[in-house]
């Protein structure tokens, strides 16, 4: 039914696609021109939803045969009953959500286990920017200056995690990558990911009472 | 229509067709309890029904709208009109006649050759007038059900409309859940608030003060075709919208320089509301109106939309719903189509929604848009 590339998919995606189980219901949030959907619908059987604010995006995953509600992300989650979905996807956007806590608070609810990607602003590329040369971090994964960020929130994997822990997640994966500018290709950093990092992928759940 | 439609491969000549069932004495009985029959459905169909029966879709027309959705007749004059979605359904167009087998059905109630008020009355042998029984959205779906029963189709591909045309949508996923694969819904809600219900009572009442309308009973005689007019240019103006009527009239003056200083009419939005009127008189019935808005005012699916679960799913997969909205529908807008998605997301229902920018009002969906075209024909697609 849809036509999926997987060479045209983030090195992120792909990597958060590889922890996905086969026939799993997924929401992917901000789902943009819902590449990461068509390819799991095609390779991993899964039943997906996507959320994307833009009409454009979310016409264009629509017609290309994916179910996707155009809609802001914040609201859009709280329609559905707990347990709603196997994952709830969050790529990338985090960096840019007003009020953090409450959506993982509702991703958690809804998902068993909710996978979220965002750029490390510990990278080392990003502190030597700040350190040396005294301006706010500027580079090819974060290319925008401080008056026109859709980044309000800066994280890094450290704040992350202790983040999680504090508001009741379990941590089950952590994934740390680094991606070329383009971001179709990139490795998994295995030592010092706080400073080698361009992002982190964790894949957490929330600790229900059995 | 752009240029390059008038290109585009074209219908073969299409024709009217007629279906007639519930003959006396196994007249239908409508929700309210009461009995009709027998009844006939005039319908249209375009493409061809594959042998596994499944490449169906039903195209469910708006208030009043007629089964002539696509192509011309054969008997149809040099430059005449094609049907009312024709930009939509033909040879590779959104609907692909190439794949799908449409079916357009008139509604329960109308007057373009389906059963209505104004046909004949078997037990008087004169037109129903207020005879006509009460009917719903409901049984305008079941007679619909009894069309597609007969041409041997067990589970439409998909069921489409927009305004009065997404009710009918809606009330077959609820009443007939097996029998639909997919559902696209366009401009539409599941009940009507009190600003829609309000437009309808005017035009209602417009058609009722008529001193021709006569307790309904004006057949045959002087038709009561003023309130008829004027229920159709209110009804016109909820179509349209704010920014609509501001680009396209604003406050232009319709053949002259300056005021009449009298109420001959001097603004073209006064003319181009005359206008819609005195058309709308030659080709519709009064009490069509009064049916249908009643209908489409009594229509409520939010409780058995939000069952659908219970009885979906067990012996065949879930519908698979689009929802689209317009952003300059005043009428029905884009917060209804919400609910109708927040009621299906809590029900667990495959549910697509799509708000499309357009300043046309709420009968943007009959205006060609590419957009809209897209989305259906990827839609359907995708379903395969």
């Amino acid at each position: 039914m849809v036509l999926p590339d997987t060479d045209n998919i983030r090195f992120d995606l792909r990597i958060i696609a590889s922890t996905i189980e086969p026939g799993s219901r997924v929401l992917d949030l901000g789902c943009g021109n819902g590449d990461l959907l068509a390819w799991l619908a095609d390779n991993k059987r899964v039943n997906g939803t996507g959320i994307e604010q833009d009409m454009t995006k979310a016409a264009a995953c629509i017609a290309r045969g994916l179910s996707v509600l155009q809609g802001d992300l914040n609201e859009e989650v709280e329609d559905y009953p707990d347990c709603s979905f196997d994952y709830v996807i969050l790529s990338q956007t985090l960096q840019q959500v007003f009020e953090p806590a409450r959506l993982l608070y509702s991703l958690a609810r809804i998902g068993r286990k909710v996978i979220v990607s965002f750029p490390n602003f510990s990278h080392y590329s990003i502190r030597l920017q700040l350190l040396c040369k005294g301006i706010a971090p500027k580079n090819d994964q974060l290319p925008y200056s401080w008056y026109d960020s859709p980044n309000i929130r800066v994280i890094t994997l450290k704040d992350f995690k202790k983040f999680a822990r504090d508001v009741g997640y379990n941590i089950l994966r952590e994934i740390a990558i680094s991606s070329d500018p383009a971001g179709s290709e990139g490795r998994i950093i295995r030592n010092f990911i706080n400073i080698r990092a361009a992002y982190g992928v964790y894949i957490i759940e929330k600790i229900r009472p059995s | 229509m752009n240029i390059t439609a008038d290109r585009q491969p074209t219908l073969p000549p299409v024709v009217k067709q007629y279906y007639t069932f519930a003959e006396p004495p196994a007249e239908q009985v409508l929700e309210s309890g009461a009995r009709l029959g027998p009844i006939t459905l005039a319908y249209e169909t375009y493409g061809a029904l594959n042998t596994a029966k499944d490449n169906a879709i039903l195209v469910a027309h708006a208030f009043s709208g007629d089964s002539h959705a696509a192509g011309n007749y054969p008997t149809d004059a040099e430059g005449e009109k094609p049907g009312w979605w024709d930009f939509m359904i033909g040879p590779g167009r959104g609907i692909d006649t190439n794949k799908y087998f449409v079916v357009c059905p008139n509604i329960l109630g109308s007057c373009m050759g389906s059963t209505g008020p104004s046909s004949l009355n078997p037990a008087t042998g004169s037109p129903y007038g207020l005879d006509f029984p009460m009917m719903t959205i409901g049984d305008i779906v079941t007679t619909q059900k009894m069309l597609i029963d007969h041409l041997g189709i067990q589970r439409l591909h998909g069921v489409i409309g927009g305004s009065v045309g997404g009710m009918q949508v809606l009330q077959w996923c609820v009443g007939y859940p097996e029998m639909v694969r997919s559902g696209v819904a366009i401009a539409s809600t599941m009940r009507h608030s009190a600003l829609a219900i309000a437009f309808n009572e005017i035009a209602r009442q417009s058609i009722m003060a008529d001193p021709n309308w006569k307790k309904g009973k004006y057949y045959g005689g002087n038709k009561p075709d003023m309130g008829l007019a004027v229920a159709r240019m209110v009804g016109h103006v909820t179509y349209l919208s704010d920014e609509a009527m501001r680009r396209k009239f604003g406050r232009k003056l319709q053949n002259k320089e300056t005021f009449s200083f009298g109420f001959d009419g001097d603004f073209q939005i006064e003319s181009y509301l005359r206008h819609q009127g005195s058309k709308f008189v030659n080709r519709f019935d009064a009490n069509s109106v009064l049916y249908i808005t009643k209908a489409s005012d009594y229509f409520d699916v939010v409780e058995p939309m939000g069952k659908i679960e219970d009885r979906d799913g067990k012996n065949h997969e879930i519908t698979k719903y689009l929802v689209v909205s317009y952003t300059s529908d005043w009428l029905y807008p884009t917060y209804q189509a919400k609910e109708l998605v927040k009621t299906l997301k809590r029900s667990g229902q495959d549910v697509s929604f799509c708000e499309i920018e357009a300043d046309c009002g709420h009968d943007a969906f009959l205006i060609p848009d590419q957009r809209l075209t897209t989305l259906i024909r990827g839609f359907f697609d995708g379903l395969a």
